[in-house]
């Protein structure tokens, strides 16, 4: 194994007389009953200088997480490691035990986890957890010095209102400003290392911006930055050097930029292939797989609905709608204020906006879900809200929806076949005939015909939306409601199933509500695009005008956070 | 953002706690009732029961000495005047006067209470000590053995009957090996085998609760970020974790308060032990009607006392109600 080559600048004061800070040589890492039983990382070498960034970028299941976490001896008791060398600030730790990483923990690296509402202590107020480290190593005795220090840490990183943030709740607190108190947390006590595991994945575009220059300007400040990441982009911004694993295993190495512009692995290729933006539209993300066994004249029959004409030319149409919900405060607050749209048939209406922009309460009304309190929405020319859900029902066919994550929607003793069986069930009747469309319906969707037996969660990821797709188009639909369709999976896993839905649109005469907090999937699925920011419509019109040439200064703010794959040669823009 | 003025949410918390006691005198409103329902179903009887204990056989009393006990117990009114005062002495704290022994229900219960509720709150604190001892030791711990007799003596002590554990405690600790008294002697080592009959039970559903609580919040990514600032093993549990897990056991708590109250009364003769469940036996073998409703009513008393002060627990180990 031969380490990365850095070429690193002058190290900063602290580290040790020159040496790297962290250096790995061939990491092993298993969970079985021995190092070499079917390990999860085999063979990972790096090293990591001052002042520099090392990307670690990989799908699910590639071991990425896994290496970042022996960094901190965190990889639990049942893990078997080997290293041929592992030294952090050049002291060897590879036979360390519990006592001695802890004084390693917090002081020499810090960890920064994704932000989920439970990656800090919901019941403990956040300077609790911000000032832990402090407490722990007991730097600071003094609740003075150390709550002093909690709001010192919480202003560096940006949080508004530092002193009254430290006293609330993490559920007082808005996601970007919850990433950034785990930020703060992880520096409390300036650690030379800073490893950021997935730290934006759950954040709106301009947060993640935000955060990404935050973990930037921390790496200027001298710190080594290790950032693990399944996101070309967000690794494109600020790694130095990248190493890009799948299956436990360095597929790839060396400097970014060289990287991203030249691949030299194939797999690399596959993921930067598969990031979808405007650029890509009307290309397949995937490598050309076989695209659906079915043939669609067999799905069709079931339901001719498509040949009626239409009124009009929408096939759905909604008129200046209004919806307003009462929070706990018991102030009324407009979700949805005055969005008007129209969708024509074998169109794909993109919706974009960050949370609380109210694009899901738009789902709902367009659903039948929730009624508006003003405004209309009409389906195929008739009336779809203002009546009873008895007229609707047998109209309720017509429309479908897909959901980010189907598993809950699922009923987790089912089998896959039942699942779609049950939707089948509706529209015919003879068991015989419901099993052979449920085969066409999993072989239209490419779901491999052994797993149709199994539960929903012996399934990854994709091959769940693979099934909440085939239930979708089950009813032959003419619209199909996509909300964050595919925000869960992994890059390569998602431009499979934006190719399979971008099929089932030609193949079944299918128009599409997507609905996204991601431009470059938005742009690279839709022919039109609506952006939406606190329940207004900000912007509306061709995808390519509206994000390439924005001409609203909220869209253009939106443009420009989202993270680009900065490529000198590829030119390749995300939104 | 800012915060809620520390007044407005006094306020708040005034108004919820006031609406929880309202809805908790519902309860003993609705309990009452049917106590005096009880009561009255037992009408052509009442008169009849006073007279025999008085006169100590069973002859039947003439018509006068009925009327005449009928007009002293207010039984000649009409049900709904009834009600009105039974309801109406309730809220002055006048429970009625036992047939039999003539003194106030009141003063009989509160005489025998104290022993009862001491037996019952510390069987549920010690039952707190078991099942929160038992979950550090032995929650998501790797170590096979610490989980597996905790596991083994959670299903033992959920499955096993207080009567037959407090027997054999008895036998075992008392006859045999002479630890404990088998009656009477000092009354705190008299409490000793009783409140761990009670509590053992008890310990095994509330341990199952937090236990699997436990195991499932050591999962949740803030232990990983709690860890990777340095916390030690111990350090995770007990400041983290095990604040998580005690809430669906406070919950169960609300409940145990009323199984213990009740099983009291089962120990308390198994062990020969002074309180209400030796009164409660009593009233209910001679037919003394308002004794045995008193402390009933009692009992449906401290379930509802308990379930207000299990609602303010809450608050406190979980802020995120507080707001």
């Amino acid at each position: 194994m031969s380490t990365l080559n850095t070429t690193a600048g002058s190290p900063v004061a602290g580290s040790v007389s020159g040496a790297p800070l962290v250096r790995v040589d061939g990491l092993r890492v298993s969970f079985g009953k021995s190092v070499e039983d079917n390990p999860v990382v085999r063979g990972v070498s790096f090293t990591l200088e001052p002042g520099r960034t090392l990307a670690i970028v990989g799908e699910s299941g590639s071991g990425k997480s896994v290496t970042a976490r022996t960094l901190l001896g965190l990889t639990g008791r049942n893990a078997k490691i080997a290293t041929d060398r592992f030294e952090i600030h050049g002291v060897d730790v590879s036979g360390y035990g519990d006592a001695q990483w802890r004084k390693l923990r917090g002081r020499d690296i810090g960890l920064v986890t994704q932000d989920a509402l439970v990656s800090l202590d919901q019941l403990r107020q956040v300077r609790q957890d911000v000032g832990e480290g402090p407490k722990i190593h007991k730097t600071l005795k003094r609740k003075q010095e150390l709550f002093a220090r909690v709001v010192e840490l919480l202003d560096q990183v940006g949080v508004p209102d530092p002193a009254v943030k430290a006293r609330q709740l993490p559920h007082e607190l808005s996601g970007g400003q919850r990433q950034r108190a785990l930020i703060a947390a992880a520096l409390a006590l300036d650690p030379g290392i800073l490893i950021a595991d997935e730290p934006t994945t759950a954040l709106d575009a301009t947060v993640q911006a935000q955060v990404l220059d935050l973990l930037d300007a921390t790496r200027q400040r001298g710190k080594a930055l290790i950032i693990i990441s399944h996101d070309l982009a967000v690794v494109s911004r600020l790694a130095d050097e990248l190493i890009v694993m799948r299956r436990g295993e360095v597929v790839e190495r060396g400097d970014a930029a060289e990287i991203l512009s030249a691949p030299k692995h194939e797999y690399t290729q596959k993921l930067l292939d598969a990031v979808p933006s405007g650029h890509s539209r009307g290309q397949r993300l995937s490598p050309s797989e076989t695209a659906s066994q079915a043939t669609v004249s067999d799905l069709k029959v079931v339901r001719a609905h498509h040949a009626k004409p239409l009124a009009g030319g929408n096939l759905l149409e909604a008129a200046g709608l209004v919806k307003s919900f009462t929070g706990p405060d018991r102030v009324a607050r407009r979700a949805v204020d005055n969005v008007s749209f129209q969708l024509k048939p074998r169109e794909t209406l993109g919706i974009v906006g960050e949370s609380g922009s109210g694009k899901s309460t738009v789902a709902k009304l367009v659903l039948g879900l929730e009624e508006p309190d003003e405004g209309h929405v009409r389906l195929a020319g008739e009336p779809w809200s203002g009546i009873k859900e008895k007229q609707r029902r047998d109209r309720r066919p017509d429309l479908s929806i897909i959901y980010q994550d189907p598993l809950s929607s699922f009923d987790p003793r089912w089998s896959v076949e039942r699942v779609v069986q049950d939707t089948v069930a509706r529209d015919i009747s003879d068991t015989v005939g419901q099993k052979g469309r449920v085969g066409e319906l999993l072989d239209l969707v490419s779901l491999p015909r052994g797993l149709r037996g199994r539960r929903p969660l012996e399934l990854s990821g994709g091959q769940r939306q693979r099934v909440a797709i085939a239930r979708a188009v089950a009813s032959s639909p003419r619209v199909i409601v996509c909300d964050e369709p595919v925000s869960a999976l992994d890059v390569s896993i998602q431009a499979q199933v934006l190719d399979l839905l971008g099929d089932l649109r030609d193949e079944l005469d299918v128009s599409y509500v997507f609905i996204s907090h991601d431009l470059g999937v938005v742009h690279h699925v839709s022919d039109r695009v609506l952006v939406l920011h606190n329940g207004r419509v900000v912007e509306e019109g061709g995808s390519d005008e509206v994000l390439h040439n924005p001409r609203e200064e909220y869209t253009q703010k939106l443009v420009s956070a989202v993270p680009r794959l900065r490529i000198s040669g590829r030119a390749q823009q995300v939104a | 953002m800012a915060a809620p003025a520390p007044r407005r949410r006094g306020v708040r918390a005034t108004r919820w706690l006031l609406i929880r006691v309202a809805s908790g005198v519902g309860v003993l409103w609705a309990a009452a009732t049917i106590a005096f329902l009880l009561q009255t179903l037992t009408q052509q009887s009442r008169a009849r029961l006073i007279y025999d204990q008085r006169v100590g056989n069973n002859s039947i009393p003439s018509k006068g000495v009925t009327a005449a006990i009928n007009h002293q117990y207010g039984f000649d009114n009409s049900v709904l005047h009834q009600y009105v005062s039974y309801i109406g002495g309730l809220v002055h704290g006048n429970f009625g006067v036992s047939y039999f022994q003539h003194v106030s229900v009141w003063s009989l219960i509160i005489q025998q209470i104290g022993p009862t509720l001491i037996l019952t709150f510390s069987a549920l604190i010690l039952a707190w000590v078991i099942a929160v001892g038992l979950t550090l030791l032995g929650a998501g711990r790797h170590n096979i053995w610490s989980s597996a007799i905790a596991n083994f003596l959670q299903m033992l002590s959920a499955s096993v009957p207080s009567y037959w554990v407090g027997t054999i405690l008895l036998v075992i600790f008392a006859v045999n090996l002479h630890i404990f008294p088998v009656l009477g002697g000092n009354p705190l080592l008299a409490l000793v085998l009783p409140m761990i009959t009670m509590a053992l039970p008890v310990s095994g559903f509330l341990g199952q609760v937090i236990q699997d609580e436990f195991s499932s919040a050591l999962e949740q990514p803030f232990v990983t970020s709690s860890r990777s600032r340095g916390i030690t093993d111990f350090g995770v549990r007990t400041v983290h974790v095990l604040r998580h897990s005690v809430l669906p056991g406070l919950t169960l708590s609300g409940w145990a308060v009323g199984y213990l109250f009740s099983n009291a009364v089962l120990v308390e003769q198994v062990f020969d032990r002074a309180g209400i469940g030796g009164v409660l036996t009593k009233a209910a073998s001679e037919g003394d009607v308002p004794l045995a409703t008193g402390v009933v009513l009692l009992s449906a008393a401290a379930y509802v006392i308990a379930n207000i002060v299990v609602d303010i627990l809450y608050v406190f180990v979980d802020p995120r109600l507080r707001a």
